[in-house]
């Protein structure tokens, strides 16, 4: 195996084609073409094209500016796009928005909830909206909060539930109406291990019923790794897109993280040492690419007293991100001193043959 | 699953929708005990301070006596509730459209213009709620209230409470911060019962003053209040123009009714508008 990766072939090829990893038979939710959008000089969406098809759980993985929420707004019509075209279920998001506004179910990163009612009445005014009432919308209402398991509180006040009840209280709402697709803007955002971790266990059932398609935006890892599919977007642009494990494999089957007290001053000698460029992410020096795994331990015998400690494991997203666009997904408005973070090129090798705007 | 889609028809796509942003309105209303209080004890305060104040101080030339002022200011008090309505209304518009409610609202299958009405007739609804409650104490403002006008008293009320909650609206749609609509509020509704006739009439006031009344919207649902609770105030020259035809309370509810209607088209204009960013 080659310790310079950055030489080898990538397992991934062609970043930017959208129907990739999509099976021919299954229909589309969304379709995405050369979609565009400026804020003054920013691009927030630069020309970008993707399909999402029906069934999915997709995430649209990308640090904040990166286009992800923009595009969620215009996808749940709330947004004009500056050009191009974006599709829900075959309606065009502009022309024909109100119908796509029925097929459509949005979960906001901020709550919609009016949180001096109670949730009933919360469902029961959102159902309205909808022109559902009387017996139907009563019994879906039910059905939902029982599922939920929110059936005991549907006469509390929102005011008084914990965040992760309020976004449950939030996602029925957005199911009342059984829309085909569900928009979710950073799900997680606000809600402690335990409410993700039931958040994420409804949404997984609910995707196992089939019939609906979710799209959610946000800029957690582990997030992203639970859906069939992800989306790195950039900058406004798609920079890769397949499901999470084969974006992982992409950077081969390890990766080892080095800790250290001097990240920094470390990364010169290492790269020498094993003929690979360590990136910096969070505070750790990795070296992705499948690294000779007897490194791990040389390490250690090369620069004794100066890492804490050496671990193998398999790439994650947060690389995969790195290695495509050379910024780690966290901070992206504040780049380390120095502009590039060391010692990774612009991954243009792995992300060729992509027609990126004007 | 799909039956017959549910938001299509007249109930569907529009009543049920209205409904929904009206009885919300108003159920949130009261249910916030401070709210009611606020906005029901602030006018009653400035009616009893600035009233006996002003009516101890000032002498206004052609306008009302000593003893009077405190009658005169009545009708103004309760534009003042209505105006306050009006404008709480819109700031939970701004509220609720960023982080709120109304983000649920606006990706709903709902005509944009049955938005607008849901909200706008929410606040109307409490306008005229208050309207009405503060007209039960005219007779201890020295101003007798008969069955006629009564109802006239309360149609100024509503077309005007209408007119403004549906001008509010129309400010604070694009508006993405509470704090930018306080300068609409200290610049442009304020001043707009300050000169609508509500603390002194337009016969005695400069010329200048008096053409900005004029052309004041909210002054003709003043004139027109004024005129259902004392119909004797007008022939005394505390109407708009002193005793020509825009002093008739049926005109003066016409305008208002107009403004209201002009409001309401523009409010649902903007808000079908897509956005841009």
């Amino acid at each position: 195996m080659s310790l310079h990766p950055g030489k080898s072939p990538t397992p991934t090829k062609g970043g930017g084609d959208a129907s990739r990893a999509r099976p021919p038979d299954r229909p589309l939710m969304v379709r995405v073409r050369e979609l565009s959008l400026s804020y003054g000089p920013r691009k927030a969406l630069d020309s970008l094209s993707l399909e999402i098809g029906e069934g999915e759980l997709f995430a649209l993985l990308g640090p904040n500016g990166s286009g992800k929420s923009t595009l969620l707004r215009i996808l749940a019509t709330l947004l004009l796009p500056g050009g191009g075209l974006a599709e829900v279920a075959g309606l065009n998001v502009v022309t024909q928005s109100a119908a796509a506004r029925r097929r459509l179910g949005v979960v906001f990163q901020f709550p919609s909830l009016d949180v001096k009612l109670t949730v009933s009445e919360n469902l029961r005014f959102q159902g309205y909206l909808y022109g559902l009432s009387g017996k139907s919308l009563a019994t879906r209402s039910e059905e939902l909060l029982t599922r939920f398991g929110l059936a005991d509180r549907c006469s509390e006040r929102v005011e008084t539930l914990s965040g992760g009840l309020k976004r449950r209280v939030e996602l029925a709402k957005s199911l009342l109406h059984r829309p085909g697709l569900l928009l979710l803007d950073e799900p997680s955002t606000g809600l402690d291990l335990a409410a993700r971790q039931s958040f994420w266990n409804i949404l997984t059932e609910l995707m196992a019923e089939g019939g609906l398609t979710v799209v959610l935006a946000t800029h957690l890892m582990d997030e992203a790794d639970r859906c069939g599919m992800v989306a790195l977007l950039d900058e406004g642009k798609l920079v890769d897109m397949d499901t999470p494990t084969r974006l992982k494999h992409s950077l081969g089957d390890t990766v080892i993280t080095i800790e250290a007290p001097h990240p920094e001053s470390l990364a010169a000698p290492v790269a020498e040492r094993c003929g690979v460029q360590p990136t910096i992410e969070n505070g750790k020096l990795r070296l992705t690419r499948s690294p000779d795994p007897s490194l791990a331990h040389r390490l250690l015998e090369w620069f004794p007293g100066k890492i804490t400690s050496v671990q193998l494991g398999p790439p994650t997203l947060e690389d995969v991100f790195l290695a495509r666009t050379g910024r780690p997904i966290g901070n992206t408005d504040s780049q380390p001193e120095g502009g590039e973070p060391p010692g990774i090129p612009r991954a243009d090798d792995v992300n060729s043959g992509k027609e990126t705007g004007r | 699953m799909m039956a017959a889609d549910p938001s299509t028809g007249l109930r569907g796509r529009w009543l049920l929708p209205i409904w929904s942003l009206f009885a919300r309105e108003v159920l949130r209303f009261v249910r916030q005990r401070n709210r009611v209080i606020g906005s029901l004890g602030t006018p009653i305060l400035f009616w009893l301070v600035l009233g006996s104040g002003f009516g101890r101080t000032m002498r206004l030339s052609g306008g009302p006596g000593e003893t009077e002022y405190m009658a005169y200011f009545f009708p103004g008090t309760i534009m003042l509730m209505v105006l306050f309505t009006a404008i709480f209304s819109s700031m939970s518009v701004i509220q609720e459209r960023g982080e709120g409610f109304l983000q649920g609202v606006v990706v709903a299958p709902v005509p944009r213009l049955a938005i607008v009405l849901g909200k706008v007739f929410g606040g109307t609804a409490l306008g005229v709620a208050q309207g009405v409650l503060m007209l039960a104490l005219a007779p201890l403002a020295g101003l007798p209230l008969s069955v006629e006008g009564f109802f006239a008293a309360a149609a100024a009320i509503f077309l005007t409470s209408l007119g403004m909650s549906a001008l509010g609206f129309m400010m604070a749609w694009r508006m993405d911060s509470v704090q930018g609509f306080h300068a609409v509020m200290n610049l442009l509704l304020m001043p707009m019962w300050l000169l609508s006739g509500a603390l002194f009439p337009a016969a005695g006031a400069s010329l200048w003053v008096r053409a900005v009344m004029t052309a004041n919207p909210l002054t003709y649902g003043m004139t027109a209040l004024r005129a259902a609770l004392s119909p004797e105030a007008m022939s005394g020259g505390a109407g708009i123009t002193g005793g020509t035809v825009m002093d008739n309370p049926v005109v003066a509810l016409g305008v208002i009714a107009a403004f209201a209607l002009l409001t309401l088209a523009l409010s649902g204009w903007l808000v079908s508008r897509p956005e841009q960013r």
